[in-house]
């Protein structure tokens, strides 16, 4: 089984995370790591491999920078990488990352390829359907249990109130939430071997993309204003003095809350 | 002026809240006109009209329920069909996903988790979880997921008149539905991102069997029950339940957080709540920085008293 793994290089969260003010886009320049909902991923197209054979290419778009991503995750196991990189992609929206992703993926004969269901930083859950829509594959999305068998691919798809089986042909998009796995760690082993596997670098010029369609100048969507929020006011803090349950079911009456 | 579409949703067959705060969204950008795709969808007809639709565009399925792409067929249809500027779905998966393929199919921007928007067609968003406010306008036809709660008032009733799709020949290969279970603990409550309540526990619960008092409060207040990750991690709770960055964002008029430390990744999904009350014994947790009223103390006294509290207020 061929499967390609979407892996996004995101701002750490812990980490103070800012959206330029002159630029109007995240600041990619410190504290980034591999988005943890790929790791999942990753492990999930690892185990795919150990039980049933085949490969794992690892896929990003980014900044330069984003190789140590895909170094990562060559380092838990994947087996070769791509990293989509050029100046003129940044500030790409959705529409444009799809696009981007698609024109690297189309007519490599993946059979399954495997994304978190939302990035961390731009959060918008929308480049895993919007890659089936371009590729015209069937999507398996916000699964948290994955199984595929003859080539047929069935789970659990996560709902704000339950779940829902779905099941669909390969080659299929498939994107994965939280529950799906806990990703592994990298060994000494890996991350030696890791330095020696092939990543392949496309360029704009290498994909079938006109250059007047990507990258911020050109996208779908366009940021007018940035206004970081202003400070929370402090509020009122009380010790339990053995009725602080009932002081609060005071304070909420007061302000018409229950 | 120029129609806007809204992806009905449907619950118990009948259009659901967010539907109508869809329409009256839609009443901002131009006219209202719903989409409905299911089995006896143009029977919906009237009652969105009553909910502002000028037009329901609808499309009778038969057969497998099959994910995401019909309801992407029907709105690209309607869209052609009413030349649309603007299409509006709701904040689940499914309506996520739907507009995110439509945006493709179609051409325009795809807007992600709006809670606001103006007459010219600016939306307005949050960034890494209310730290950042941002307003963005869109090219082609502007698809908006918008979150629940975010915009007041009502559309005026218009006449619903019906306009059926034929979506039959649509080819894309297609993801079957086999079932769908809604979680028995779910089923009675509000859901966590239309609630006006939310009431959420963490691992200051400290077992499956405790957190049953979180279920308690809940009920008490008609709240929504959400969750800390680490509440969810350690088996409290269903993981649906989860709050926060990589779980769903609420923005309600009340969060109540119980024995919730505050982590940066919890408040990244709640903070943008209109009231905030915290219950936690450590007085350096990180949630009272942003809590409106905050009680330091030992949860397993505080909340029954606030529950005893309320139940009197209730019956006096
Ligand atoms: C990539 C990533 C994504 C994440 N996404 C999310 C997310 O979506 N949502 C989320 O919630 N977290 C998320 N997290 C986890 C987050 O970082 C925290 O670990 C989590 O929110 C902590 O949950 P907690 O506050 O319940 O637990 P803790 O941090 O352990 O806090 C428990 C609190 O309970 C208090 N307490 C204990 N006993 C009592 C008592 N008897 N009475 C009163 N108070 C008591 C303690 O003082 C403490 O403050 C994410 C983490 C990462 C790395
Ligand atoms: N620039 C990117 N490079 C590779 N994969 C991406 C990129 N952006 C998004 N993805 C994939 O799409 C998933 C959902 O991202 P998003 O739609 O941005 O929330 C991510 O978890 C990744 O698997």
């Amino acid at each position: 089984m061929k499967i390609a793994v979407l892996i996004k290089q995101v701002p750490d969260t812990w980490s103070d995370r800012k959206i330029d003010a002159a630029t109007k886009r995240v600041d990619r320049t410190k504290d980034q790591v591999v988005d943890e909902i790929n790791e999942k991923a990753v492990e999930v197209g690892l185990q795919l491999k150990e039980a049933q054979g085949g490969e794992v290419t690892v896929v990003t778009m980014g900044p330069s920078g984003a190789i140590e991503a895909i170094r990562k995750t060559l380092a838990m196991g994947a087996d070769d990488g791509i990293h989509i990189v050029d100046d003129s992609f940044g500030g790409s929206d959705a529409m444009q990352t799809s696009a981007a992703l698609a024109a690297a993926l189309k007519d490599k004969g993946f059979d399954l390829i495997i994304a978190g269901n939302e990035s961390t930083d731009g959060r918008t859950a929308a480049v895993p359907a919007m890659l089936a829509e371009r590729l015209g594959l069937s999507q398996l999305t916000f699964l948290r249990t994955l199984e595929v068998k003859d080539a047929i691919a069935s789970g659990e798809r996560m709902l704000p109130n339950g779940h829902a089986v779905v099941s669909a042909s390969l080659p299929a998009v498939v994107s994965v939430t939280e529950q799906i796995a806990e990703a592994r760690y990298p060994n000494f082993k890996g991350i030696l071997a890791a330095k020696k596997k092939p990543v392949e670098s496309l360029a704009l010029s290498s994909l079938a993309l006109e250059a007047d369609r990507v990258g911020g100048a050109n996208s779908w969507s366009v940021v007018e204003t940035v206004t970081p929020k202003p400070p929370r006011e402090g509020g009122t803090i009380i010790k339990d003095d053995g009725s602080a349950g009932k002081q609060l079911a005071e304070y909420l009456a007061k302000a018409n809350l229950i | 002026m120029s129609k806007v579409l809204v992806l009905a949703e449907i619950t118990n067959g009948a259009p659901a809240a967010a539907t109508a705060e869809q329409l009256t969204a839609a009443a901002i950008l131009g006219e209202p006109c719903a989409v409905v795709v299911g089995k006896d969808a143009s029977k919906l007809a009237p009652a969105l009209g009553k909910l502002g639709a000028t037009t329901v565009y609808s499309a009778e399925v038969a057969g497998d329920e099959l994910l995401v792409t019909p309801q992407v067929a029907a709105l690209a249809a309607a869209a052609r069909d009413s030349n649309a500027s603007a299409v509006i779905v709701g904040s689940s998966p499914d309506a996520r996903e739907a507009g995110a393929r439509l945006a493709v199919r179609i051409g325009g921007a795809y807007q992600s988790d709006v809670i606001g928007l103006s007459k010219d067609g600016i939306v307005t968003q949050q960034a890494f979880g209310g730290a950042f406010t941002v307003t963005a306008s869109g090219k082609g036809v502007q698809v908006i997921s918008l979150r629940e709660h975010s915009v007041e008032g009502s559309a005026p009733a218009a006449a619903g008149e019906v306009i059926k799709l034929d979506i039959a020949s649509d080819s894309t290969p297609a993801t079957k539905v086999l079932s769908r279970e809604v979680a028995t603990t779910a089923s009675a409550r509000p859901s966590l991102a239309a609630a006006d309540i939310v009431v959420s526990g963490g691992r200051g619960l400290g077992s499956k069997e405790k957190f049953a008092l979180m279920e308690e409060l809940a009920d008490t207040l008609g709240a929504a029950l959400g969750a800390s990750r680490a509440a969810v991690d350690a088996g409290y709770c269903e993981h649906n339940m989860q709050v926060g960055q990589t779980g769903t964002t609420v923005s309600p008029n009340l969060y109540i957080a119980v024995g919730i430390s505050g982590a940066i990744q919890h408040l990244a999904g709640m903070q943008s709540s209109k009231t905030i009350v915290a219950i936690n014994k450590d007085a350096n947790s990180p949630i009272f920085d942003i809590a409106d009223f905050g009680v330091v103390g030992d949860l397993f006294e505080v909340v029954p008293q606030f529950i005893e509290a309320v139940k009197a207020r209730k019956n006096g």
